[in-house]
């Protein structure tokens, strides 16, 4: 473990603002890809009259 | 075991929806140990200070960016090449995921330059051409929403993604090729890293948990691709003309 507390994880440096900003943005763009595709599928497989049934 | 069996979009459908639980996990493993190495064990940098740790999602966002879009084309020319209709929508699977790292890539690059250049966004070659590939990205994506007759709509984007594939090299050696702001790969194929041993760690780690990651979207997305495709009402019926809009 490189950092002494937390405060001084969560500052990163000073460049805290920098550093959380990239990480979020990327984690909510993973997340918001995730659920996208969840709810494509729903839509998909409502329009789909059935033919999962027959192929899985 | 006949694999070709598996070109029948019905077929790879049941095969790819038991692949993504597996790539999901992997990825969701090799990022958790990423950040954990990346945020909690590396050392901050004597140069960088610890801005130095946003390379930990802008590098590994930044290859898949480039990686993914030679892949898209890829499956667009075996696609025109053998007529196969699961290799456009492998294509049309892979684009959306290819533009979302683009964007993050150009995001936490800005998150980068603020503080280590003084400014969000310089025009130098390797931003540029990175923001070039966001629009590619984005024609790719309009141009087989903008046309209507669907094997026209993926020939289409197929020959703009393949023609697309030239900015490629242009990216990758835009910090070789001119004088750039955005400094020079840390790691190639040729040289040794220049780089500590954890922070690559921790950096090929998140890169490989990007790359399993992009794996199960994208099988994920080509199963709704499928679907989307498949449910389709036949093409000669002229009643189901008003569904096949509706679907589109």
């Amino acid at each position: 473990m490189y950092w002494g507390s937390v405060s001084e994880f969560l500052a990163m440096g000073g460049y805290g603002l920098y550093v959380w900003t990239s990480f979020i943005a990327t984690a909510l763009g993973i997340t918001w890809e995730v659920l996208a595709l969840w709810r494509r599928r729903a839509a998909a497989l409502a329009d789909s009259r059935g033919i999962v049934r027959s192929i899985e | 075991m006949n694999w070709s069996k598996y070109s029948a979009p019905l077929a790879f459908y049941p095969l790819a929806g038991k692949m993504i639980p597996w790539f999901s996990a992997v990825a969701a493993l090799a990022i958790a140990v990423g950040l954990y190495i990346g945020l909690l064990v590396a050392p901050t940098d004597f140069q960088q200070g610890d801005s130095y740790r946003i390379i930990f999602v802008h590098v590994p966002a930044a290859w898949m960016s480039m990686f993914l879009y030679v892949v898209m084309a890829i499956w667009a020319g075996v696609g025109m090449g053998l007529n196969a209709r699961l290799s456009f929508m492998m294509a049309q699977a892979i684009a959306p995921t290819g533009a979302m790292f683009t964007f993050l890539a150009l995001l936490t690059g800005a998150m980068w330059g603020k503080p280590t250049w003084g400014a969000w966004w310089v025009w130098d070659a390797r931003l540029t051409s990175e923001l070039i590939l966001l629009f590619q990205y984005a024609g790719v994506m309009l141009l087989r929403t903008s046309i209507d007759d669907l094997r026209r709509a993926d020939r289409a984007s197929g020959v703009l993604a393949l023609v697309g594939v030239v900015n490629i090299p242009i990216i990758y050696f835009s910090v070789k090729w001119w004088n750039t702001l955005h400094q020079g790969a840390s790691v190639s194929m040729t040289a040794a890293p220049k780089m500590a041993t954890i922070m690559l760690t921790a950096m090929l780690l998140m890169t490989f948990g990007f790359w399993m990651y992009s794996i199960a979207v994208i099988l994920s997305r080509v199963r709704c691709v499928i679907l989307e495709r498949e449910s389709q009402p036949a093409w000669g019926n002229p009643s189901a003309a008003p569904e096949v809009a509706e679907a589109r």
